[in-house]
């Protein structure tokens, strides 16, 4: 390797690396030190008391709200990995067969994913939630004659986790949809054509050829949909307002909370190291363990 | 638009012409976005020439002791004290530091105070009708408020609704209730660590969340509502009760102007010590300690307090004027709130304030009484603990 | 038995379309009903539930534009989002390809950084941020917003291309290469068509990022006339009157463009996506 070429080949990275040492690594930096801080947020950060490990203590020690939100969110992101990412398949798989009116489902299906955040949580809990306004949901099960379900969905701290992970679903559907049917038009016809001579059934075709085919795929939307499932939060500010006593915290609302209520800015970045940990640990073991399962399958 | 935006860009554009000072004003709404902007603007060593600080006192304390503040002071002592007489107590109370206040910060006044604010229970005459009762005279004693509860309930309403999703209505409540029921002087000393929240008294407190979740006065509900969908709730007349501050007579006009309703102090559940509500400052300015623009903006200020401007503010907004000089026909409901005023009392005013985690912990416990999750002798034990750890780290510190 | 597999191919037929459309209805009904809200007023808004409201109010929309200046916003936001696109599409394409194709010491390291990220969050980075921007001077300026979404853009968008240079063929290029072809021209010329069904992808990612963005907005501009979109949506919000009508108007303002972009680059997403898989 000659050592000019070599350099050239730094060009390519310089402008992103830069950018990202600027705003992302020296900000990190910060956050990180600051984590051992007991700061405020206010006054001078080098007039505040540093604690060592004692923020990292007191998270693993005594902190139940904390981990209360991990667990809400863990909650959300697993109806999302399952429900959500089962009905995208489904419709990618329908959309695949049914060739009439592909393109304009295909329209429609993105669109809940193109609004904001707070959008959605804004014209959601108007539409669900009898309080502030015509809750069609309700509604429509005292017209079906099922009105002994009629529920105060969001209000209700035994439902409202669910209602909220299920609305997140109806925002994130899109995006797997889409991959999903991606993933399915690449995979030749003459596959299935082949295999059904065979006399292969449905199943077959399915564990066979689709499964092994669409691997690299699931994983993808599982690793997009953990990602942003674990950091959201804007979506429950629309829809509840906020922690609802503990029961619809996810972690990045805590960190708000924390870093403004009670002006433990030190703390907060603590909870955020915390979280990116975290999420690396999982994302690495889905990623090992989808490389065991594609050297397995494949 | 931001209700008061107009307003006070209105007030910007008249300053402009009267002084040649070109007044940039900026309103944040939500004030989420606001207390980070301000945060970051004060590391920056960027803060505006005149800013609003954070609601809690012991923030405020941050802001002056890292030299953000000036000191307003000598401004409102010159002249035999002429602007500081302008104020009523109470509002100047709140952006003010006594002597040996716990935060360490120099006595003085280091804010001036925009409006005032008063919170209380508001209720609907014409639903209390509709229940059978006089409406001019609602309920006095809490247990009268409880009782209540199965008539609204057959009337298919909601008893009383507030912002119950945000912690510092649900304790701003209970605060009332310890008042009532403790008295100030016990209230500041569970602040300081000499009570327990065990005490029965605090249980007592606790157990008035219960009481009238069971009474059916209040439902699961009122946990997750912000207070705008409170005041929607309200205003459309779905119930009877609401818990709230004065900015609510703009929104309610806004919503219904036909609404009917009163304020009351909440209904006693104890004789032995009088009511209290939170109530002083609404907004407060302060000035820049940094500014280049300090005279400027102390002049503009004080012509901002002038009762001309307060009475246009007030009336504008429907809001109550902090200058006591100020003539202003207020509408009927609003000089509910202007009495209450008197009776009032501000956590920023006691010099003490409690761990913000404490504070957390007895809301997030509050809820869950309502909820049904918690008793009150279970969430009053939790807050305790919480209370007593954190003593333990401020005396190893 | 041909009329029974008819018969069954059609029920099938049926009972997908149903499954389709009943999603695709709960889809869009939240966008209409925004949309019929906009018509409403404040008063009617919470009485009148209809879907169609009995008089169109089509002053909520003039009020968004003259009122709330949201021709003035709007503009921004078109120009942020077009400067975040483009240079993202650019930056994160070159060090995609030099992380897929060019060998260099450091190379995996600094991908993973990149990866990782992805996944921590950094809350209460607006206070470095704005200091460092002060620093520089960039605060309050269209450029240090552009660039510090440049910098939210890079991970995602770099860590999806890399993955697509990955699967495509080297071969075109080595015959580049032989003919005397530079390595940036390699990029221009030959990767960068290759890759446009990805780089649509990257294009609706970050569109929608830099669109749907306000609190990184509200923390870094002073100045108004320099705030985008969602920022004039919050002042609809007010502080304790909120104009529904008004606010869902500006809603759909908000969401009519973004949708439009996504119509048109729909077919090339499907593209990109599929390029993961089959180069």
């Amino acid at each position: 390797m000659k050592l000019k070429p070599t350099l050239s080949n730094y060009v390519f990275i310089l402008p992103a690396v830069v950018i990202f040492t600027v705003f992302y690594i020296i900000p990190f930096l910060f956050i990180l030190r600051v984590s051992f801080f007991d700061w405020d947020g206010i006054g001078n950060l080098n007039s505040a008391a540093f604690v060592g490990f004692d923020n990292f203590k007191e998270i693993f020690l005594h902190d139940s709200n904390w981990w209360q939100s991990i667990r809400n969110a863990g909650w959300i992101t697993l109806i999302a990995l399952t429900f959500q990412n089962v009905l995208a398949f489904l419709l990618a798989a329908a959309c695949d067969r049914a060739v009439k009116f592909r393109n304009f489902y295909r329209a429609v299906f993105f669109i809940p994913p193109v609004l904001s955040e707070i959008v959605v949580g804004m014209v959601w809990r108007f539409i669900i939630n009898d309080v502030d306004g015509a809750n069609i949901v309700n509604n429509f099960l005292v017209n079906i004659g099922l009105g002994r379900f009629v529920h105060n969905w969001l209000s209700d701290p035994h439902t409202a986790l669910n209602t909220i992970a299920i609305i997140h679903c109806w925002k994130g559907f899109g995006w797997a949809f889409l991959i999903f049917l991606a993933g399915l038009q690449t995979i030749p016809r003459e596959f299935y054509e082949a295999a059904r001579l065979d006399g292969a059934n449905s199943w077959q075709l399915f564990k066979n050829i689709t499964m092994p085919l669409l691997t690299p795929v699931v994983v993808l939307v599982a690793i997009l949909t953990i990602l942003g499932t674990m950091q959201s939060f804007v979506l429950i500010l629309g829809l509840v307002g906020g922690e609802l006593a503990g029961y619809t915290s996810v972690p990045v609302l805590r960190i708000l909370t924390v870093m403004r209520d009670s002006s433990h800015f030190g703390y907060a970045c603590a909870l955020g190291i915390n979280l990116g940990i975290i999420l690396m640990a999982v994302s690495f073991i889905q990623y090992s363990f989808s490389r065991k399962a594609r050297n397995y399958l494949g | 638009m931001t209700d008061r935006d107009s307003v006070f860009q209105d007030l910007a554009r008249r300053y402009e012409r009267l002084s040649g000072v070109k007044i940039d004003f900026e309103l944040f709404a939500p004030s989420d976005s606001y207390s980070q902007k301000v945060r970051a603007a004060a590391q920056g060593r960027n803060l505006p020439d005149i800013f609003g600080v954070l609601s809690e006192k012991k923030d405020f304390a941050s802001f002056i002791k890292a030299g953000y503040v000036l000191d307003l002071t000598p401004y409102m002592d010159e002249n035999n004290s002429a602007w500081r007489n302008e104020f009523f107590t109470r509002a100047l109370a709140v952006d003010e530091f006594k002597e040996g206040n716990s935060y360490g910060v120099k006595p003085g006044v280091y804010g001036v105070p925009i409006d005032m604010v008063a919170i209380m229970m508001l209720y609907n005459k014409t639903l209390l009708k509709r229940l059978g009762l006089d409406p001019e005279r609602p309920p006095q004693t809490f247990t009268e408020f409880l009782a209540l509860g199965k008539k609204i309930k057959a009337a298919n309403l909601q008893g009383l609704v507030s912002g119950w999703v945000e912690l510092w209505l649900v304790n701003c409540f209970a605060s009332n209730y310890a008042f009532n029921i403790m008295g100030r002087d016990k209230v500041l000393a569970t602040l300081r660590g000499e009570v327990p929240y065990t005490d029965p008294d605090w249980i007592k407190v606790f157990a008035l969340f219960k009481r009238m979740k069971e009474a059916g006065i209040i439902s699961n509900r009122v946990v997750s509502m912000i207070n705008k969908t409170a005041e929607q709730i309200f205003a459309s007349g779905k119930a009877v009760f609401a818990f709230n501050g004065s900015w609510c007579v703009n929104v309610y006009k806004g919503m219904n102007p036909n609404l009917d309703y009163g304020a009351i102090l909440p209904p006693k559940a104890s004789d032995k010590f009088p009511m209290a509500v939170w109530g002083g400052a609404g907004s407060s300015f302060v000035v820049n300690a940094h500014s280049k623009n300090k005279e400027e903006a102390v002049k503009f200020l004080k012509w901002l307090t002038e009762p001309a401007q307060q009475a246009y503010l007030a009336r504008a907004t429907n809001n109550l004027p902090a200058n006591k000089q100020c003539r202003y026909k207020m509408p009927k409901i609003l000089k509910g709130f202007s009495k209450a005023v008197d009776y009032s009392t501000h956590p920023n005013t006691w010099g003490i304030s409690e761990f913000p985690i404490v504070n957390e912990a007895l809301g997030r416990g509050i809820q869950s009484i309502i909820l049904g999750e918690k008793t009150p002798e279970q969430a009053a034990l939790e807050v305790q603990k919480i209370k007593e750890r954190e003593m333990a780290k401020r005396r190893k510190r | 038995m041909n009329l029974y597999y008819k018969a069954k191919k059609t029920t099938i037929n049926t009972l997908t379309h149903l499954f389709l459309l009943t999603v695709a209805i709960t889809c869009i009904y939240p966008l209409i009903w925004m949309v019929a809200a906009s018509f409403k007023t404040q008063e009617t808004i919470f009485s009148n539930t209809s879907l169609i409201p009995r008089k169109f109010h089509f002053e909520n929309y003039y009020f968004a534009f003259t009122k709330g200046n949201f021709s003035r916003y709007f503009l921004n936001s078109i120009f942020y989002t077009v400067s975040v696109v483009s240079a993202v599409v650019i930056i994160s394409s070159l060090s995609a390809y030099a992380f897929s194709r060019l060998r260099f010491p450091g190379r995996n390291i600094i991908f993973l950084v990149f990866i990782a990220a992805m996944m921590i969050p950094v809350p209460g980075s607006f206070v470095p941020l704005y200091v460092l921007l002060n620093k520089l001077r960039l605060r309050d300026t269209p450029l240090g917003y552009i660039l510090c979404m440049i910098n939210v853009g890079l991970p995602t968008s770099i860590f999806l291309l890399k993955t697509f240079f990955d699967t495509l063929s080297k071969d075109l290029e080595d015959a580049a290469r032989i003919d005397g072809c530079s390595k940036l021209r390699i990029w221009w010329n030959i990767a960068l068509p290759l890759s446009k069904p990805m780089l649509a992808v990257v294009v609706i990612l970050n569109a929608l990022n830099v669109w749907n963005e306000y609190v990184l907005a509200l923390v870094i501009f002073d100045s108004k006339n320099l705030m985008p979109l969602q920022r004039a949506l919050m002042m609809f919000r007010g502080e304790h009157v909120t104009d529904y009508p008004l606010l869902m108007a500006g809603l759909t303002i908000t969401a009519v463009p973004i949708i439009i972009i996504y119509l048109i680059m729909q077919k090339y997403i499907v593209r990109g996506v599929s390029g993961i898989l089959f180069g």
